[in-house]
């Protein structure tokens, strides 16, 4: 990279709620700075100039719903030197992979009354499932800190610095009381990955999981938890089955689980 | 010059994505279609089996912008469902949420994406290079909205402290001191802002809407209230399906909401201004009528104006229930899940967003119905359009383009919601 040229940032858009870039714009305080770091080239939320590729650093947020979306990701990586996911949605498939569990076409005719118009795919996946993704930084949605670190890493040519523990280690480091051990509330904190701050158990209820899996978790582990304290079968298929539920250790836990029930 | 084509390939600066396309043929407008094409997401077909306490959760991620008016309808819609009512200092807790996001939401929408236009910038980056404390008073602005929505919600996108009968925790007296005292500079930041945006040029162009919001008797709308038209409309929200159809576009994603029998309808700033000035605060009716405002404002340029009136507004409300905060006994009320129907309807930034769930016995969900505000007033941008477009045909293209989009951020359009915006196309013949 030519030393006197600033890196061009892109951010793209597929299926989501525009969250997770919001998160960059919510960065009050360091957005300027960061402006005056890199040459914002694409970013439609926030900026109608487009400036052309290739680019240094892509953020893509949002899943792959439809056969122009899936084609459109393929031109992107291809003008894109590094390409980062943010979010459950990107990460992941988001909410909207709980259609992978049931009939598209039945959806459709839900929600829109001349279901001919409407074109999508059958399943939300992925971006890492359509092209080759540098790094994914999860949560839905993404933590403004995490965000910046991996910005300033890949500017400076590093790996991010984004723990791979669990929400439990952030619960001890900030001393909050376990709500799952004192006050029996079942929490997906000991299966999810770290980086909110264990927000939830600060507020009083269980973590569910918007930052998705941990690196290894130990799912079974945690559903016969779940088991003892009451929790019923329908209700631990659900609580898989949300802004993670099709990646794969969380679908395969609430698959197991939905087994059971037929049995 | 008759016959040209223009191709703009993404309307910037809204939430979403979504285009225009235009049509001109022989100097006159012969087709306007405001196109919607963010991916369908389905959520009300997969709400359809999970549980009421989940609603509020799950639908926040319709929209990053606005998951407050989310978690309000969806919480409003299920107490209705269950009988629960929730009031005294929970209620005005969930003002006091709401108040964050009109601020955190507007102050965004003023300051990075509908000034620009006005000063002829693509951004409020570039804007920043020849305005820097203009664009750093739009950003702290929006800064104390987020404050105010973390603290309270637990982080500004997505929170997760609203629940069905009111909240997972609430705060002590004193934990919303720091809160006040950078309100208080965010009051006056929303004064200044309404000054300034008053100083704008606004196109000379004043429409007859039919303006539709919710009416409360004692206060500024944000949770609660009839449904009130300037034309004669005053349901209760149980009503609205009686009154508000979907029509399903061939060219859009999202649905077209219309009132039955009279077609296009205005929701948003411009429409709770017009219904509601008596119930703004007296320093914000003051500031208002000294930036040149009256009491009806009927171009849709001027929303710029009274989203910052209301910005001011929230800034204000916000400082008065703190004062008069104690907390309350209990987070939260009983809440007993029963088979019913529950309506809701909450004034998110962009105007009215309505919900209705049906749950079994145990509280799942077995319909929902979700009415986004960019749905509501997308006829009403494509009337707009066309009324506007015939004055500046002669424009060149590149600038009937920046005009157009304009006209159309007037409206803080959120293309995320309404599929649950905007490439423009310019054909000439
Ligand atoms: S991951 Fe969550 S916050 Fe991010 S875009 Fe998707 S739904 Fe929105
Ligand atoms: S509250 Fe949840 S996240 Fe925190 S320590 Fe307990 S199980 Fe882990
Ligand atoms: S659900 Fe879990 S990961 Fe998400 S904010 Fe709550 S504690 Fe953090």
């Amino acid at each position: 990279m030519n030393k006197n040229r600033k890196p061009k940032l892109a951010v793209w858009k597929f299926a989501s709620c525009d969250g997770c870039q919001l998160s960059l714009l919510n960065c009050e305080d360091e957005l300027l700075t960061v402006a005056g770091k890199v040459e914002i080239a694409y970013f439609p939320e926030a900026s109608s100039a487009v400036v052309k590729g290739p680019y240094d650093l892509s953020l893509v947020e949002g899943s792959v719903t439809t056969q122009h979306d899936a084609a459109r990701i393929q031109k992107i990586r291809k003008v894109s030197k590094v390409l980062v996911t943010i979010g459950a949605c990107a990460t992941a498939g988001g909410i909207q992979t709980l259609r992978n569990f049931k009939n598209v076409n039945e959806f459709i005719s839900i929600v829109y009354a001349s279901p001919k118009y409407i074109e999508t795919l059958d399943k939300s996946t992925s971006i890492a499932s359509h092209v080759h993704v540098d790094f994914e930084l999860q949560g839905c949605p993404i933590n403004k800190r995490q965000l910046l670190e991996v910005l300033g890493a890949f500017l400076y040519g590093r790996k991010p610095n984004v723990p791979a523990y669990s929400v439990c280690i952030e619960c001890k480091r900030r001393g909050t009381v376990c709500v799952m051990v004192a006050q029996g509330i079942p929490c997906l904190g000991p299966v999810t990955h770290a980086g909110c701050n264990a927000i939830c158990p600060a507020y009083n209820r269980g973590c569910y999981s918007c930052y998705g899996p941990m690196e290894t978790p130990n799912t079974a582990s945690l559903s016969s938890w779940f088991a003892h304290l009451g929790v019923k079968e329908e209700n631990l298929v659900r609580s898989f089955r949300s802004f993670y539920g099709y990646s794969e250790p969380f679908r395969k836990e609430s698959e197991a689980h939905e087994n059971k029930d037929r049995r | 010059m008759k016959n040209k084509t223009i191709k703009v390939d993404y309307l910037a600066r809204v939430e979403g994505e979504g285009a225009l396309y235009v049509k001109i043929k022989d100097n006159s407008l012969t087709d306007v279609k405001l196109k919607i094409f963010e991916p369908p997401r389905f959520f009300e077909a997969f709400l359809q089996g999970r549980n009421y306490s989940e609603a509020p959760d799950i639908t926040a991620r319709i929209c990053g912008i606005c998951p407050i008016a989310y978690q309000m309808s969806a919480v409003h819609a299920m107490e209705d469902a269950f009988g629960v009512t929730v009031d005294g200092q929970l209620r005005a807790l969930r003002r006091l949420i709401y108040c964050g996001e009109w601020i955190e939401s507007h102050a965004l929408h003023v300051y990075m994406l509908h000034a620009p236009d006005f000063l002829g910038y693509t951004d409020a980056i570039q804007m920043a290079k020849d305005h820097p404390a203009l664009v750093q008073r739009g950003l702290q602005l929006k800064k104390a909205g987020n404050e105010i929505v973390a603290f309270l919600g637990g982080r500004e996108i997505h929170p997760i402290n609203v629940r069905v009968g009111g909240f997972y925790k609430v705060p002590a007296k004193r934990e919303l001191e720091p809160l006040a005292e950078r309100l208080k500079w965010a009051r006056d930041a929303a004064l200044e802002t309404v000054r300034w945006t008053a100083t704008l040029d606004f196109p000379d162009f004043e429409q007859d809407y039919e303006f539709v919001a919710l009416c409360h008797p004692g206060e500024y709308p944000f949770n609660e209230g009839r449904l009130v038209s300037n034309k004669g409309l005053d349901i209760s929200v149980r009503d609205y399906d009686d009154s508000f159809v979907e029509e399903h576009v061939p060219y859009s994603n999202a649905l077209h909401s219309i009132i039955k029998g009279r077609g296009a309808y205005f929701v948003g700033p411009l429409a709770r201004y017009n219904l509601n000035f008596n119930r703004l605060s007296p320093m914000t009716q003051e500031a208002a009528h000294s930036a040149g405002l009256s009491y009806v404002c009927n171009n849709p340029f001027q929303s710029i104006i009274v989203r910052s009136v209301e910005i001011l507004y929230a800034c204000d409300e916000a400082l008065r229930i703190i004062d008069q905060y104690e907390r309350p006994d209990k987070p939260s009320v009983q809440v007993q899940p029963r088979a019913g129907t529950g309506y809701g309807c909450t004034e998110a930034p962009r105007g009215i967003l309505y919900h209705r769930y049906s749950t079994d016995d145990n509280g799942v969900i077995i319909d929902a119905k979700i009415v986004p505000p960019t749905s509501q007033n997308q006829k009403t941008i494509e009337n707009d359009l066309w009324q506007f477009i015939p004055k500046y045909l002669d424009l060149p293209s590149e600038k009937l383009t920046l005009q157009c989009e304009q006209a159309i951020r007037n409206y803080d359009p959120c293309i995320s919601c309404a599929t649950h915006f905007l490439k423009l196309y310019v054909n000439r013949e």
